[in-house]
């Protein structure tokens, strides 16, 4: 089946040719992802990296938990590691997550932006910045504004923009910001969602 | 194309700042650093970082300010309790079988590292026969580290830290209170040397037995961490302690055969 895109974009347009695939969760996001991450199947190619805002200690356990329910292999993003395909890495806590030159990840002490470290904007606009319109950006449910830029970024450079479809979301705030700062290419569920990722990823429509 | 511009850009900008003001960040991380010029771009009104590398240089006073950008200056007191907590039961026992103590706080921006670990060795009996060096390249950090004056909004976070980092006494004791501040103990200050130091461009200068440098790393590319684990390599003596921030390491460095990880959740290493 195809998709509906309010910027008529269609699906055939980016089947492989996405590289990377960036996702910004907050309030709500743990569930979120836990229908999104274990539906992409083993082939998926693309590099998956993840920002969820977390109350900020010092080792994160989200990493172990999602790496027993996917099929891809998921780690905490370590600083200055190359970026592998094929696998979700997850922001650290207290940290930003950057992409550099190679691909390769960083890690940042910056000052938390919008309140939150790590920050969906910066992680989204540096990815951009790398990635160009080889990136995917999506915005899943949160209760605040962040990600908005960052999405806006990820269009700006030619970029696949995904938002959750607010009346899906836990918290709709924070696909509701990002809608409103410009259209998105899919307004999707999450099941939905999942379905769009398999096909961009190069694996089977399950 | 836009982007491939802004890389020209920002080079040609790291390379006016190097030789007009010998200040070196061509060796650091660029997303980041490309983060915060385009902010430096902003809040000096240019619309492009070549204007603004026009302005940088031929206003020389707005440098000082640049540097803000340049260099990252967020810390904390007892920032990651449980690393000073491992301090205390891991290294301090073996740091009591010598008789004078040298310790290097690099990057120790406007001082909350340092008097975090001052506090530390007093209490745990150690501060009078020590000497901290803290060095960093910013000079404005510097002078803020030097007058360990901090916002009374803070000191609840700092008092939170230094109880979860196994603290003895209360923090209240090395402070006092005054218009809206706090100012740390000069008893404190006496044993720190604050200097202008940078592990991008100078060289060692001293043997140590504890150096903390934490949340610097991750702003250079991996050349110059290189370069800067060498320097702590060389300044630390044999069996001498090394501690990075919480998500640093010597996984990808040729230095790393020369340290064994003492408390690997904490990033304490040894050198061997
Ligand atoms: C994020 S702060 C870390 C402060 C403190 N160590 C902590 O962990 O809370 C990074 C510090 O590194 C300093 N820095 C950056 N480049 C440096 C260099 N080449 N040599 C020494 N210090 C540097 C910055 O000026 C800044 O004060």
């Amino acid at each position: 089946m195809d998709f509906e895109s309010p910027t008529g974009l269609s699906t055939a347009s980016f089947e492989g040719r996405i590289d990377a695939v960036v996702v910004g969760a907050s309030a709500g996001g743990v569930e979120a992802l836990g229908t999104l991450l274990p539906a992409l199947p083993r082939e998926f190619r693309p590099t998956v990296l993840v920002v969820i805002h977390q109350p900020r200690e010092r080792r994160s356990l989200l990493a172990d938990i999602f790496s027993a329910r996917c099929a891809l292999p998921v780690q905490e993003a370590q600083d200055k590691e190359p970026a592998q395909p094929g696998t979700i890495y997850f922001a650290p806590p207290d940290y930003h997550l950057l992409v550099d030159d190679g691909p390769s990840l960083a890690l940042s002490a910056d000052e938390p932006v919008l309140f939150s470290r790590p920050s969906i904007d910066v992680l989204f606009e540096s990815a951009a910045d790398t990635y160009g319109h080889r990136l995917a950006g999506l915005i899943l449910t949160g209760a605040n504004s962040d990600g908005a830029r960052g999405l806006a970024a990820v269009r700006q450079a030619g970029g696949v923009t995904l938002v959750q479809r607010p009346d899906t979301a836990l918290a709709a705030s924070m696909p509701t910001a990002a809608l409103a700062r410009g259209p998105a290419d899919f307004v999707l569920s999450l099941e939905q969602m999942a379905r769009l990722l398999r096909m961009m990823g190069g694996g089977h429509e399950g | 194309m836009a982007n491939k511009d802004l890389d020209i850009e920002l080079k040609l900008l790291l390379d006016a700042i190097y030789l007009k003001y010998h200040y070196d960040f061509r060796g650091y991380a660029m997303a980041s650093l490309k983060r915060r010029m385009a902010m430096a771009a902003d809040h000096f009104a240019c619309r492009t970082l070549s204007q603004l590398q026009d302005r940088i240089l031929h206003e020389p006073h707005l440098f000082p300010e640049l540097l803000n950008y340049l260099t990252v200056q967020v810390s904390e007191m007892f920032r990651d309790p449980s690393y000073f907590r491992a301090l205390r039961q891991s290294v301090v026992p073996l740091l009591r079988t010598y008789p004078s103590l040298k310790v290097w706080v690099a990057g120790c921006s406007t001082g909350e590292e340092v008097y975090s670990l001052a506090i530390l060795l007093r209490e745990e009996g150690l501060l009078e026969r020590t000497l901290i060096y803290a060095t960093d390249i910013n000079t404005q950090a510097l002078q803020k580290a030097e007058a360990g004056v901090y916002a009374v909004e803070r000191v609840a976070a700092f008092t939170h830290n230094h109880s979860q980092s196994g603290g003895h006494a209360s923090l209240s004791d090395y402070y006092t209170a005054a218009y809206g501040n706090v100012v740390f103990d000069r008893a404190l200050k006496k044993h720190i040397v604050f200097s202008d130091h940078s592990l991008a461009t100078d060289s060692v200068f001293a043997e140590v037995q504890l150096l903390s440098c934490r949340n610097v790393l991750i702003y250079f590319n991996r050349e110059l961490q290189e370069r800067a684990l060498g320097l702590f390599k060389d300044s630390l003596c044999r069996r001498g302690f090394l501690g990075l921030g919480a998500r640093e390491s010597l996984r990808f460095s040729q230095h790393a055969p020369a340290f064994s990880s003492l408390v690997w959740e904490d990033r304490i290493f040894q050198k061997v």
